[in-house]
């Protein structure tokens, strides 16, 4: 379970948030500007909230008043950005095996290969990120982040660098993701459709507020 | 003509050995200072800064004469280092090192310095979102992307090095076999009558380990950058 209870204030913006989600994936329903992309932030720890306690499965992560902040590198939350952000230095199998490598983790070749196999990447090994197209980069960054064997994946838009044709190709890799690994989500986006596809239970923010929490009926235009 | 004396290829193995441990000790440190420039805030940090950049725009001899106040054998840190670890730099080609490490050093810590402020901070976000505690990241991805610039600035700084004067022979003079580099070994030369045959080798000498250094600097940074932006 995902229990977030926060606010931050980013210049004129202010961000006040707070739900418990028991779904096996979140929703963070809203327009650009609403403040996803800083509330997800926050429970990656790539953000300090200025009031308020983040916790996973009860393992609290921030909690301002006992000035506790685990950071970013000890929560074990995996984070798939919307620009991929792979590192150009090293290929994709390198890519794939950093998180394992940096978590000091046993190789578990049984593992990879599932990922890979998930994704369809297994021919992609040897390029360099350079070399893939948006929706390769995508794939290897969602392969990336299960390798490091998170208990939570981040999504922050990852269809939204992609044209219509490479959303749909990727959208199907992201429903097995969600049947099959078994790793709760929180997915961010401002596309009511993907919601629709993706997620089991919406937080909806509006102008740094949450203006409504449910099943994806709480989604516009139905 | 071309046949150089015992004295002159001492003169170029001390040149090159001076420049070589400069930059070899200089370059972690450097990186370690480039790196706080960059990526930290801190107080006196614009002091620090300024301290680094200082042997750039102080005349060479301050720089070796105020080396020599610290640094000899009766200065504040020299007597300590001689008397407890038995490290003696004056007049020894250890200072000669020391010296060129000083003046190399703003040299050596300014494209590092860039070449860190150019790496993505995203890609380093992205990276501790993967486990990495922040001196893992730095050796996986800040550093190695950071590279082109690292050798940019070691052979800055090595090239500095090998010519430096004014400084080293402030603080260590022109002893042949301890401390007369190359330059040193130039400017003895052609204040001896007839040693203007001897000084023009040294000339080429210097001409062309320069070419090399540089020659060498393009081929490590193509292949760095080979090795970034391949496919």
């Amino acid at each position: 379970m995902l229990r977030v209870d926060v606010t931050k204030q980013l210049g004129e913006f202010s961000l006040q948030a707070s739900f418990a989600s028991e779904g096996r994936v979140t929703g963070l329903f809203g327009a650009s500007g609403a403040g996803k992309t800083s509330l997800i932030n926050m429970i990656a720890g790539l953000l300090r909230p200025d009031r308020g306690v983040i916790a996973i499965d009860g393992e609290v992560l921030d909690d301002t008043t006992a000035g506790l902040h685990v950071p970013v590198h000890r929560r074990r939350i995996g984070y798939v950005f919307q620009d991929a952000r792979l590192f150009p230095h090293l290929d994709v199998r390198q890519n794939l095996d950093y998180g394992r490598r940096m978590n000091r983790l046993a190789e578990n070749p049984a593992q990879r290969a599932r990922v890979t196999d998930l994704l369809d990447i297994g021919d992609l090994l040897d390029r360099r990120p350079g070399g893939l197209s948006g929706g390769e980069r995508q794939r290897v960054a969602l392969g990336r982040a299960l390798l490091a064997q998170p208990r939570l994946l981040l999504l922050d838009e990852p269809l939204g660098s992609l044209d219509e044709e490479r959303k749909v190709e990727i959208l199907p890799y992201l429903v097995r993701l969600r049947d099959k690994a078994g790793i709760p989500m929180v997915y961010v986006s401002h596309d009511a459709g993907e919601m629709r596809q993706l997620a089991t239970q919406i937080v909806m923010l509006r102008r740094g507020r949450v203006t409504a929490f449910g099943g994806t009926e709480v989604l516009p235009g139905a | 003509m071309f046949e150089l004396s015992p004295t002159e290829w001492t003169a170029i193995q001390l040149s090159l050995r001076v420049a070589t441990v400069a930059t070899l000790v200089a370059t972690p440190l450097g990186i370690a200072v480039a790196w706080l420039l960059a990526r930290r805030d801190f107080w006196g940090k614009s002091a620090l800064d300024a301290l680094i950049h200082l042997p750039l725009v102080l005349p060479p001899v301050v720089t070796g004469y105020l080396l020599l106040l610290t640094f000899g054998r009766r200065g504040l840190v020299g007597a300590w280092l001689a008397d407890h670890l038995g490290i003696v730099f004056a007049f020894r080609w250890t200072g000669a090192a020391l010296a060129c490490g000083i003046m190399a050093f703003p040299l050596l810590v300014r494209p590092i310095r860039l070449s860190i402020e150019a790496v993505d901070q995203r890609l380093e976000q992205a990276a501790s979102t993967l486990g990495a505690e922040p001196f893992r990241l730095f050796l996986t991805v800040t550093l190695p992307l950071a590279l082109p610039g690292v050798l940019a600035g070691m052979v800055l700084g090595f090239a500095k090095a090998i010519g430096e004067f004014g400084a080293t022979i402030t603080f260590v003079s022109n002893i042949p076999g301890e401390t007369q580099t190359i330059s040193s070994a130039i400017y003895s030369l052609i204040q001896t009558p007839d040693g203007d045959t001897a000084a023009l080798r040294l000339v080429v000498v210097s001409i062309v380990i320069a070419m090399a250094a540089l020659i060498a600097s393009e081929w490590f940074a193509r292949r760095a950058l080979r090795r970034l932006h391949g496919s």
